[in-house]
């Protein structure tokens, strides 16, 4: 079965979104992401959707889920690569993608991840703050 | 084109787009409408259990167009004006998409009764 | 009575082409043809292939609807027509005259075949002429079609030269509009933000509207659309040079605002811009 490839960057996730993802793909990026966040105790998610031509309400549900869930295993998302089209579309179309940080590019987000990272570092166990 | 399954959402996308390439619609334009058609036919398979999807391409002058008729033998939707709002959902989502569709078309017609099912006309000109 | 295969003019146009084709076209120079617009030995070539199309056409069916199918090579040919001569400069009654300027040949012609016969003589210049007005309004009819689309084409090509996007510093954009937005320009001026902002990775947009007269509703919203796009891609926007005049219209309008952050001059929003990126400007210390 045919999955959407996560690969792993230090502490952050890197997600290249570039077919258009049917419901069972999307699906089972969610899975894998949530997995992957656990496993890897990654601290934020890219997700790079600069080939994306077409994101409707479902694709920003998606989108939306992913940043919640992240945010529950306590590590932050990044939506990166707009295209204009996309962006001129959501915003008549009424999508407000609320919760969802976004970037430029891929080095953008990181650079934004990075800063709200040390804004909000992890606490180890023993109480010295871990960023 | 008949929409049943997921899939097919995907392949009227891929066929919508290359209708308004070929019509030499503007990226922008390009976009919204596949992203409309994307909303409707999601919700012809959500709602309305399966339907069809008809294209064709319009001539006004030397304005080409392309109007899109999405129908289905559903449950039907009791009140179009509510369905029409912003943020109008029935299921666990962002709601029908309806109103937001309609801003991305020149033209927008929507016929549903209730147990009969429901055709939606949209149209968009270069 | 029709015309049809059987009629006279479909007789004339099948046996005395050529000498129909000789008297066209000193008609058409008599009419003042633009010999300076189009030579003659390429209007002798139109006329003749004209008359053989014609010739065709009226064979096949009869001549009352000049949409149908048989007519169509016919019409193609008069649509060609009427493009190179709107681009060669004609005017449209120049351009008509191509069609009207062959009635009178033909009078001829059947005066001479129809001599014995007025009756039949009347009814073949009757269809003649209404013949040779439809295929005329046709060509004058194609030939404002071209021109709209010419025009059409330069517009946008105009919009499109009219909308800079200015690249301040790095990672920082200025759109300085001038003159009255309407919906179309808005909406190129917009879109080519947009790109511009992809294009060159920048994070912040001045959108400076100082040389802005008036806004109405519908150029409010298409800014604050804008806005609102770029902040979905990751950059964002400040808005300068707001008159006075124009926020209170804004107010006026009850056109919200409230997330977009202002400055009144293009300079203090470039201020701002420098901070959210990061730089620092400072004056170099020179010896005394």
């Amino acid at each position: 079965m045919e999955r959407i490839p996560i690969l792993q960057m230090g502490e952050f996730l890197l997600v290249t979104i570039q077919v258009d993802m049917h419901d069972r793909l999307a699906m089972t990026l969610q899975d894998d992401l949530t997995n992957r966040i656990i496993q890897s105790s990654a601290r934020g998610v890219l997700i790079d959707i600069s080939a994306l031509e077409i994101v409707d309400s479902f694709i920003g549900r998606i989108l939306g889920n992913i940043a919640k869930m992240s945010q529950i295993l306590d590590a932050k998302t990044v939506v990166v690569g707009m295209q204009p089209a996309v962006a001129i579309t959501l915003v008549e179309l009424g999508l407000s993608l609320t919760g969802v940080r976004t970037a430029l590019n891929v080095e953008k987000g990181m650079v934004l991840l990075r800063k709200s990272l040390a804004a909000a570092p992890r606490e180890s166990i023993d109480g010295d703050a871990e960023v | 084109m008949n929409i049943q399954s997921s899939a097919d959402i995907v392949l009227v996308r891929q066929a919508v787009r290359q209708w308004a390439v070929d019509l030499g619609f503007s990226l922008v334009d390009q976009t919204k409408i596949v992203t409309a058609a994307s909303e409707l036919a999601r919700n012809t398979l959500d709602y309305g259990g399966g339907g069809t999807v008809k294209l064709e391409a319009l001539q006004e002058g030397i304005r080409p167009g392309l109007r899109l008729t999405f129908e289905d033998a559903g449950p039907g939707i009791p009140d179009i004006d509510l369905a029409l709002k912003d943020g109008f959902t029935t299921g666990n989502g962002l709601g029908m998409g309806l109103g937001g569709s309609k801003r991305l078309v020149n033209e927008f017609n929507i016929v549903s009764r209730v147990g009969e099912g429901t055709c939606i006309t949209i149209t968009k000109w270069k | 009575m029709h015309l049809s295969g059987k009629s006279k003019i479909s007789e004339i146009l099948k046996n005395s082409q050529s000498q129909l084709l000789t008297d066209w076209l000193s008609e058409q120079m008599a009419a003042g043809i633009r010999k300076d617009l189009i030579k003659e030995s390429i209007l002798r070539e139109e006329c003749r292939e004209f008359l053989e199309l014609l010739s065709q056409a009226v064979q096949q069916g009869d001549g009352t609807d000049i949409h149908s199918f048989q007519w169509e090579s016919v019409r193609d040919m008069l649509t060609s027509i009427s493009r190179s001569r709107t681009q060669k400069g004609f005017s449209p009654s120049e351009t008509a005259i191509f069609v009207f300027s062959l009635k009178q040949p033909f009078f001829n012609r059947l005066r001479s075949e129809l001599a014995q016969d007025s009756e039949a003589l009347i009814d073949e210049i009757w269809l003649v002429t209404t013949l040779l007005d439809k295929l005329g309004l046709w060509t004058t009819e194609m030939y404002q079609k071209v021109r709209e689309e010419v025009i059409m084409r330069q517009q946008e090509e105009l919009l499109e030269l009219s909308t800079p996007v200015v690249k301040l510093w790095d990672g920082i954009l200025a759109l300085p509009i001038i003159g009255t937005l309407d919906s179309a320009r808005t909406q190129i001026v917009m879109e080519s933000l947009l790109q511009k902002i992809v294009e060159t990775g920048s994070e912040v947009a001045i959108i400076d509207i100082t040389g802005v007269p008036t806004v109405d509703t519908l150029t409010a919203q298409h800014l604050l659309k804008t806005v609102t796009a770029a902040r979905l891609m990751g950059a964002d926007c400040i808005l300068s040079g707001i008159r006075p005049q124009i926020a209170q219209t804004i107010v006026y309008l009850g056109v919200d605002l409230a997330d977009v952050v202002t400055k009144a001059s293009l300079a203090d929003a470039f201020t701002l811009a420098l901070k959210r990126t990061g730089a620092t400007i400072s004056r170099s210390q020179t010896r005394s």
